[in-house]
């Protein structure tokens, strides 16, 4: 993996920098690769605008903020309007369907996840940020699938652990069911071609 | 000696760096904390104090940092390995004690995760503009060690070095970090305890009727006795006999001064530590630490693929300040590039070095609030190598 950039947004309170954790700690720790996380140490009170980064790679990261995302992880609206301008023009987003309503940009390819609703139906809201980990994980493959639930399992409050990867894999399955074919990984023109119009 | 497995949280971790800070303090031995919060230190005393529960240890919010570095200096002469945590506001007001622990020979561990300044500055957003007030803070002559890490895992590293030094010279050990490091979340490697090692206190033998406090023997520090084990002596910030009696004279003060000095300056080779890449043959040498050195190696490789020789040198130990290796590199270099996150504090101390050979020393500043463009050091490199 050369230098990857990810941000994640969302509003105070819905995890966005235990999510920037998580994948943090899934490559560097359980990949064997190098991550550097950071995040916003702003007046953000629960509610209001809230973002992590992380530049992960293969090699050792020397320069630890992020300027252009290649991944832009959005679970609010306010987050993605503040930081939509950023993501690079070939970048990937990654978004809350329900909370997010993206404009589509030629080049970028956006994938969509109800990861509140999911969460809901698993009986624990505040678990949406690790459906959308498990999404996440399925569009990006950035890690192992096994890496990123070992992060996950590592890093949710002991006994929380199977709600947690259930929430997790009910976010990977829905990027299977939803984007079978179109995984960028693979398959670059199916993924481009599902872009944000097929989700209008 | 080993460290004690109780402080010791062995494995491979995802951490920041004030984490890691308190993770290293604890696997040192400190088993003291004395602070007042303040941003972007307090996460190094939330993990602290959650953690000194199970190994016995003591956290105190202090009233404020005169009393926190007070109350440091006191719990070092119990024997206890002992520290406070600050950011630059905090510093200033630590000042007046940092001296007082140098004057009693106290060792102790000071942590200064640098934000933005002067005054209250930036509290969420790094600086590095506390560099000399580490080393000249507090009023008259005495030596201090500090040193600066890159990482959160050198961060723990270095906090092990710290509580070492501290002991081994019974000075204040400074740990120069910064908001970016202190804030930064990366993977940190927490050895066994027994492959720590750890110095601890040595006690005097000396029973206490003929135990003299500061009396050295030609040795580079007095043999330490702790309070409450039935030895009656006194010490003080005054200047002092070896008895630790206020003496008043020109005789005790050149006795008493050089020998804090000494201590330190005629060991800098065994306290000094540097990361060296590349430094034969080049032409300009890049020196810099903390976040900034990371920052500087962007712009170093920058620079190389434009043909320039470029070689590296990154403090890991600022103070003493590394006079002859830097001298040594003068000789052979057209001239240095220093970039801080600050208007110029240590590319002064490289000036001081490289002037007799004629080279230059090259500023790359930064007001604080982010780091350096790695290209805007790439520029200071081309410049300095025509």
């Amino acid at each position: 993996m050369s230098r990857t950039e990810i941000r994640i947004t969302g509003f105070g309170g819905q995890g966005v920098v235990l999510s920037g954790f998580i994948i943090g700690r899934a490559v560097a720790v359980h990949a064997g690769k190098h991550a550097t996380m950071m995040q916003s140490f702003g007046p953000e009170a629960r509610g209001s605008a809230c973002s992590a980064t992380v530049a992960a790679s293969d090699e050792e990261v020397l320069f630890p903020y992020i300027e252009r995302p290649d991944i832009f992880v959005a679970m609010s609206a306010d987050g993605y309007e503040t930081y939509r301008d950023d993501l690079k023009e070939d970048g990937i987003l990654i978004y809350e369907r329900d909370l997010v309503h993206p404009v589509s940009k030629e080049g970028q390819r956006a994938f969509g996840v109800p990861s509140t609703r999911i969460a809901e139906s698993l009986g624990r809201s505040i678990v949406q940020n690790i459906v959308m980990l498990g999404f996440f994980a399925a569009v990006t493959g950035i890690v192992p699938r096994e890496a990123m639930r070992d992060a996950v399992r590592a890093s949710v409050p002991a006994g929380t652990e199977e709600l947690n990867l259930k929430a997790f894999d009910a976010g990977y399955a829905y990027f299977e069911q939803e984007y079978k074919g179109a995984n960028p990984r693979e398959e670059e023109e199916t993924a481009a071609a599902a872009g944000p119009a097929a989700h209008a | 000696m080993k460290a004690d497995p109780a402080g010791v949280l062995t494995g491979v971790h995802y951490l920041d760096g004030d984490f890691a800070c308190g993770e290293g303090a604890m696997a040192a031995g400190c088993r003291f904390v004395a602070g007042y919060p303040i941003t972007p230190s307090t996460e190094v005393v939330e993990r602290i104090s959650r953690r000194f529960p199970l190994m016995g240890g003591t956290f105190i919010q202090m009233e404020d940092e005169l009393g926190s570095m007070a109350a440091v200096v006191g719990a070092s002469w119990t024997g206890t390995k002992s520290m406070t945590v600050t950011s630059g506001p905090g510093f200033s007001l630590m000042m007046e004690n940092i001296g007082l622990a140098a004057m009693m020979e106290t060792p102790c561990v000071v942590v200064n995760v640098q934000r933005g300044g002067p005054s209250t500055g930036l509290p969420t957003m790094v600086g590095q503009a506390d560099m000399m007030q580490a080393r000249w803070g507090s009023h008259g002559d005495y030596e201090v060690i500090a040193l600066s890490p890159q990482s959160p895992q050198e961060t723990f590293d270095l906090m092990i070095n710290a509580f070492n030094l501290a002991e081994v010279y019974r000075v204040p050990v400074l740990v120069m970090m910064d908001e970016c490091v202190g804030h930064m979340t990366e993977k940190v490697v927490i050895p066994p305890a027994e492959e720590i090692e750890i110095v601890p206190r040595t006690l005097t033998g000396q029973p206490p009727e003929s135990y003299l406090p500061y009396k050295v023997d030609g040795k580079p520090v007095p043999e330490f006795a702790r309070a409450g084990d039935g030895y009656r002596f006194h010490t003080t910030g005054l200047t002092h006999d070896e008895r630790g009696y206020p003496v008043m004279s020109k005789e005790c003060q050149e006795k008493c001064v050089s020998r804090l000095l000494d201590k330190v300056r005629r060991n800098v080779d065994n306290i000094v530590r540097l990361e060296e890449r590349e430094v034969d043959g080049a032409d300009v040498v890049v020196v810099a630490y903390g976040i900034t050195a990371r920052v500087a190696r962007i712009g170093v490789e920058l620079a190389k693929l434009q043909g320039a020789k470029v070689g590296f040198i990154r403090l890991i130990t600022v103070w003493p300040f590394p006079d002859r290796r830097i001298r040594a590199v003068a000789e052979k270099v057209r001239a240095f590039v220093v970039p801080e996150i600050n208007y110029g504090q240590m590319v002064l101390e490289v000036e001081r070095c490289a002037a007799k050979a004629g080279a230059d020393a090259v500023l790359v500043p930064h007001p604080g609030g982010g780091v350096h463009d790695p290209k805007r050091i790439c520029e200071a490199i081309l410049g300095a190598a025509k």
